[in-house]
């Protein structure tokens, strides 16, 4: 093969390759209209929506409960070493508390959603099209987006600020047990410069990030359902694919959303 | 309505990337009848089927389904259009997180107002007619066998009282017993039905059980009709490729 035909076929994949990207952007932003659409199209299933909170809320409260007691008491562990080399050992309550509430709470919460919750969807929904579920509830007349994607996404969305809410309480207490207990810190000290250093624009960053975070794993988790393509290999594809991308998505939002809520919070 | 036909097709070409899946068709499908479409695989039948349902539409011409022009109904109304079809799939299609009772509830609760005790009424003689047991209808799909399996899929295709049923290779997956069980319930809910214009469609490449079974029978090659005669004429036909389907 000659180093022009070399170069040609290096042209063509790479054309083959924008182009495909670019089909999946226009497939998702498809889905993301659609699902938009058949939120506000009646009949509102608000049955499915709180088993949807349920599953995800009520089932990841315990590895949220694990994940958050631990990271908050080795931040203030960490945060003790490094600070009392400077006699600042009692700003690790503040520092702990606001760390949480703006990002460990609603990025850790996400990472733990996105494993367990954005991979149970697109298994599910995957599963349900490789059987012709899908198929079967199109032609009773049901639309497949309003019934499986509208009660996942928006249940995503309501029990992640929730999830990262339960994070931050069990967080703090976790550095509290560290801070107060272990390491003495004086209790009145601890939780008054939390009072200090603390305002309510923090909590609210962390909510607006949790919210939008639930809806991003929702929809990336749903999407990669919907799209399942061939057998069980089909269904193991779309969920790693559901965990991964619902992962990265959420850590590089969160460099967007947290230089945005920083000019108006 | 058309007193003749339950479902045609008029000047229907479908067209997918540089592919012809269907070569323009023109026929129609008896009001009242079984009807089988037949033909080799990739001959276009499924893809007909989903046309029918209003889940692909045709590239030129009409479907044409109890009077209603289906490719010229907006969303909405097609999804309310579909009420009239049931459909049986090829692996029965239920819905696996629901017993058997939820997946034949699942329409009546969806489209009608009727309560649990007429829903349960309802439900229970639908899965009496296709021979499933009380205690077979707690079980979930994933604790049937194939031919249970397709009797609750046929139930829950009979709940709304459709008008016409479809379906998608019924017995394919099934021993010759079972298969000829699922048919005899297909003809004897026909029968049953018959005195409202019901209307069977499916779709098989099983020549033995469609001949015992079908009114009439539609064959395909390659996204055209190669004839649409009733059983009786189709057994003595010349046409070579249908001799050599029926020799199989």
């Amino acid at each position: 093969m000659s180093i022009k035909e070399i170069a040609e076929s290096r042209v063509i994949d790479l054309g083959d390759s924008v182009l495909r990207q670019l089909k999946g952007l226009g497939d998702f932003t498809n889905f993301t209209l659609k699902t938009i659409f058949w939120t506000f199209k009646p009949p509102f299933r608000l049955k499915l929506l709180f088993e949807q909170m349920y599953f995800m809320g009520n089932k990841s409260v315990f590895i949220i409960f694990l994940t958050s007691i631990f990271t908050g008491a080795v931040f203030a562990f960490q945060i003790y070493l490094g600070f009392k080399a400077i006699n600042a050992d009692s700003f690790i309550g503040p520092i702990v508390t606001i760390a949480l509430a703006k990002e460990l709470a609603p990025v850790l919460s996400g990472l733990v959603v996105a494993g367990r919750c954005g991979a149970a969807m697109a298994a599910q929904i995957g599963s349900m099209k490789v059987t012709e579920q899908i198929d079967a509830l199109e032609v009773m007349g049901i639309n497949s987006y309003q019934y499986l994607a509208v009660p996942r996404i928006l249940g995503a969305m309501l029990s992640m600020p929730l999830l990262s809410g339960i994070f931050l309480l069990i967080g703090y207490w976790g550095s509290w047990l560290i801070g107060v207990k272990v390491i003495q810190i004086d209790e009145m000290m601890y939780t008054q410069k939390i009072g200090e250093f603390m305002n309510l624009g923090m909590v609210a960053e962390g909510i607006i990030k949790a919210t939008v975070f639930g809806y991003l794993i929702g929809i990336i988790g749903t999407y990669q359902g919907f799209n399942v393509t061939g057998g069980a290999e089909g269904v193991g594809k779309g969920t790693n694919m559901a965990v991964v991308w619902g992962m990265i998505t959420v850590l590089v939002v969160d460099f967007f959303l947290t230089s945005f809520l920083a000019k108006i919070l | 309505m058309s007193e003749k036909y339950s479902v045609e097709f008029r000047n229907l070409v479908k067209v997918f990337g540089d592919s012809v899946i269907l070569d323009n068709l023109n026929f129609g499908i008896h009001r009242g009848k079984i009807t089988t479409i037949l033909g080799f695989s990739g001959a276009g039948k499924t893809t007909l089927m989903k046309h029918i349902l209003g889940l692909v539409m045709p590239t030129e011409g009409e479907v044409i389904v109890l009077d209603q022009v289906i490719n010229h109904l907006g969303e909405l109304e097609l999804r309310e259009f579909r009420r009239n079809f049931g459909m049986v799939f090829q692996y029965a299609a239920l819905f696996d997180f629901l017993t058997s009772y939820e997946n034949v509830a699942f329409p009546l609760r969806e489209f009608t107002k009727m309560n649990e005790d007429e829903i349960r009424e309802k439900v229970m003689g639908l899965l009496e007619s296709v021979g499933i047991s009380p205690q077979a209808a707690k079980r979930l799909p994933s604790e049937l066998s194939g031919g249970m399996r397709k009797r609750v899929g046929l139930a829950r295709g009979l709940a709304l009282d459709p008008h016409i049923m479809l379906y998608d290779e019924p017995t394919s997956g099934l021993d010759p017993i079972t298969t000829h069980t699922v048919y005899d319930l297909m003809r004897d809910t026909h029968r049953r039905n018959e005195h409202r214009g019901f209307t069977s469609i499916i779709i098989s490449h099983d020549i033995h059980a469609t001949l015992k079974y079908s009114d009439y029978i539609v064959f395909m090659e390659k996204g055209k009709v190669v004839e649409h005669l009733d059983v009786e004429t189709f057994k003595k036909s010349e046409n070579p490729v249908i001799r050599r389907f029926l020799e199989l």
